[in-house]
């Protein structure tokens, strides 16, 4: 028995692996939210710790200042001409069928306002312009809706004026934070970042003394030393993977540790920067930048020729604009942000790996290759996976063209929706994605995002469909010759 | 913030009903909190898992990896969820009086 409530949740099944446009609802999910934020985590991280008396004047005046920070958002603001081919492409109206979950009417939230306040027939004739204030009522509506959207890019891929809607929920988002509205989720794993280095919060002792743990295990299980070191100086390679790796999705720490074992390359990971992933992308640009910038302070501390992210979607999204958040990064091989996938191809292109793979070795699965959002539609990471996947396994199973590539759907919890309270959203956004996945008959869903490791276990169990998920790193460490 | 009452003491505990002030656990804390979890009743299993727990959460300040929690009180994953539905990270931390772990978990 699930133990939220189940009614925002569509419950039809797809035909051909495909859902169909939902029945619309009105307010079918307008009362999910999420836990708002606590003064302990807002203060650390330089935010309102209650909501600012003033706030729709500031409100307005921000939505002003990010508009003549970034023209693209008042082109995609004005350039909608509703013609609706977003609206049944969101994984959160397919799974609730509520018309706010259409990406044309979230965005037109924001839309409304700043016709409102940033147009000439909005300030004059708002009812002409269909304009609306910034008023509780609209705010109550931005803190729900725009934490229903995953800023997944989906329906910008179908936009016919190329519209990135996800720049909307970011601005929105931006724009609360500023006024002091923002989520516990969100706001409490930043600020255990500038606390322990980490988004779980994991301390130093505990991070070594998780790797010691891992050496220990893998010796039992292969006899081989494969060394998972922290904090050495003047390792070849840094790497910044999502702390989750080192915490839940062990099988994937492994993974990086086994390849940098048979290619004989030195590592390590920093208890300065122990996390790729960045949740300032989800709540404000300041913070997006303060945590970006530590992944260029610990490869210098540590004196590291080369930066490798792990297989965290928002990190590789943050992390791209690396050059651009923290300055350039001309000392390091390469000099741009290099992700493990990449790396590991290039490995594979090179001959590295030659010989030194078994594909048999994963034989007993039959694999899929779910594309996380923020690796396919914001960081170009699309064939790399698979080429991985097909360098280690002999068994591997597309989903229907629609719902993969730079089509996939998101697994229901990105980009600051991985938590309890909306339970509800998160499994009616990952009825798509599980009903692909079973569509295939695969018993195994590789993917390189961390929160899609999180969300797919318990999506795949509430949509019943038996499969094991894990990381594409995973799979070549079970197949690596050691 | 909301508080639940324990044999007249008042524990404060966050949205997700895990506790607030961790020097105020006890095992009638954990047995209370157990119920919360559809755990009716905390067996010696149970208990092997949040002593634990405790231990660790004492000397590093974290719950620990679930790897490492499974190998050393040798519950599989399997049993572990078959012990606290909702998870070594939600049920077993919740009960332990840890906080919850949130991040990409």
């Amino acid at each position: 028995m699930a133990k939220f409530d189940e009614a925002p949740i569509i419950k039809d099944p797809p035909i051909n692996g495909i859902l169909r446009p939902p029945d619309i609802r009105e307010d079918a999910s307008v009362g999910v939210k999420c836990w708002p934020s606590k003064p302990k985590d807002t203060r650390a991280i330089d935010l309102p710790t209650e909501r600012l008396p003033d706030w729709q004047a500031r409100g307005v005046a921000k939505l002003g200042e990010l508009l003549e920070r970034n023209k693209a958002l008042r082109v995609f603001l004005d350039i909608c001409v509703r013609c609706g081919a977003c609206a049944d492409k969101c994984q959160f109206y397919l799974g609730t069928g509520d018309p706010r979950n259409m990406p044309v009417a979230r965005a037109e939230l924001l839309r409304a306002v700043y016709r409102r306040y940033y147009t000439p027939l909005g300030r004059r004739m708002p009812q002409a312009a269909n304009a609306a204030d910034f008023d509780e009522e609209m705010l109550a509506l931005w803190y729900t809706y725009f934490y229903q959207c995953s800023e997944c890019r989906r329906c910008s891929v179908f936009c016919p004026y190329g519209i990135d809607t996800a720049e909307i929920t970011i601005a929105a988002r931006e724009i609360m934070a500023e006024i002091g509205v923002s989520t516990k989720y969100v706001t409490e794993v930043v600020a255990k970042v500038y606390d322990t280095g980490n988004n779980l919060g994991i301390p130093p002792a505990a991070w070594k003394d998780n790797c010691e743990f891992l050496e220990e295990d893998v010796l039992e299980q292969t006899g081989v030393p494969i060394k998972f070191p922290v904090d050495m100086q003047g390792a070849e390679v840094l790497l910044v993977p999502p702390s989750a790796d080192n915490f839940a999705n062990t099988e994937t720490m492994i993974g990086y540790a086994k390849l940098f074992h048979v290619l004989g390359i030195s590592w390590t990971t920093s208890t300065y920067c122990n996390e790729g992933g960045n949740f300032g992308l989800f709540l404000n640009f300041a913070n997006m930048k303060k945590v970006n910038n530590r992944i260029l302070t610990a490869a210098r501390m540590l004196g590291v020729k080369t930066i490798i992210w792990g297989e965290c979607g928002h990190a590789w999204r943050a992390g791209i604009f690396t050059p651009s958040l923290s300055g350039p990064m001309d000392e390091f091989d390469p000099p741009y942000p290099y992700h493990i996938s990449q790396f590991t191809v290039d490995m594979l292109r090179r001959g590295a790996l030659n010989g030194k793979i078994d594909k048999n070795a994963n034989d007993q699965y039959l694999v899929t290759y779910h594309d996380p959002c923020n690796a396919a539609r914001a960081g170009q990471l699309v064939e790399e996976p698979r080429e991985i996947i097909r360098a280690c396994c002999n068994r591997f199973v597309e989903m229907p063209a629609d719902t993969i590539r730079e089509k996939t759907f998101c697994c229901g919890a990105g980009n600051g929706l991985l938590t309890d309270e909306i339970m509800p959203i998160r499994m009616a956004g990952g009825k798509p994605r599980a009903m692909a996945v079973k569509h295939t008959g695969a018993n195994f869903l590789a993917t390189v995002c961390a929160i899609c490791k999180a969300q797919l276990p318990e999506s795949m169990h509430y949509w019943g469909v038996p499969v094991e998920v894990g990381g594409v790193a995973q799979l070549l460490g079970n197949a690596l010759k050691l | 913030m909301p508080f639940i009452k324990i044999d007249g003491l008042e524990i404060e505990v966050d949205e997700d009903g895990f506790i607030q002030e961790p020097d105020k656990w006890s095992p009638e804390v954990a047995a209370a909190l157990a119920k919360s979890e559809d755990v009716p009743e905390l067996t010696e299993a149970h208990w092997k898992v949040v002593n634990y727990l405790r231990d660790y959460y004492q000397q590093f300040g974290i719950a620990p990896m679930i790897r490492k929690l499974c190998k050393d009180t040798g519950f599989p994953l399997k049993e572990i969820y078959e012990l606290f539905p909702s998870g070594p990270a939600k049920g077993a931390c919740k009960i332990a009086g840890l906080p919850k772990p949130t991040g990409c978990v």
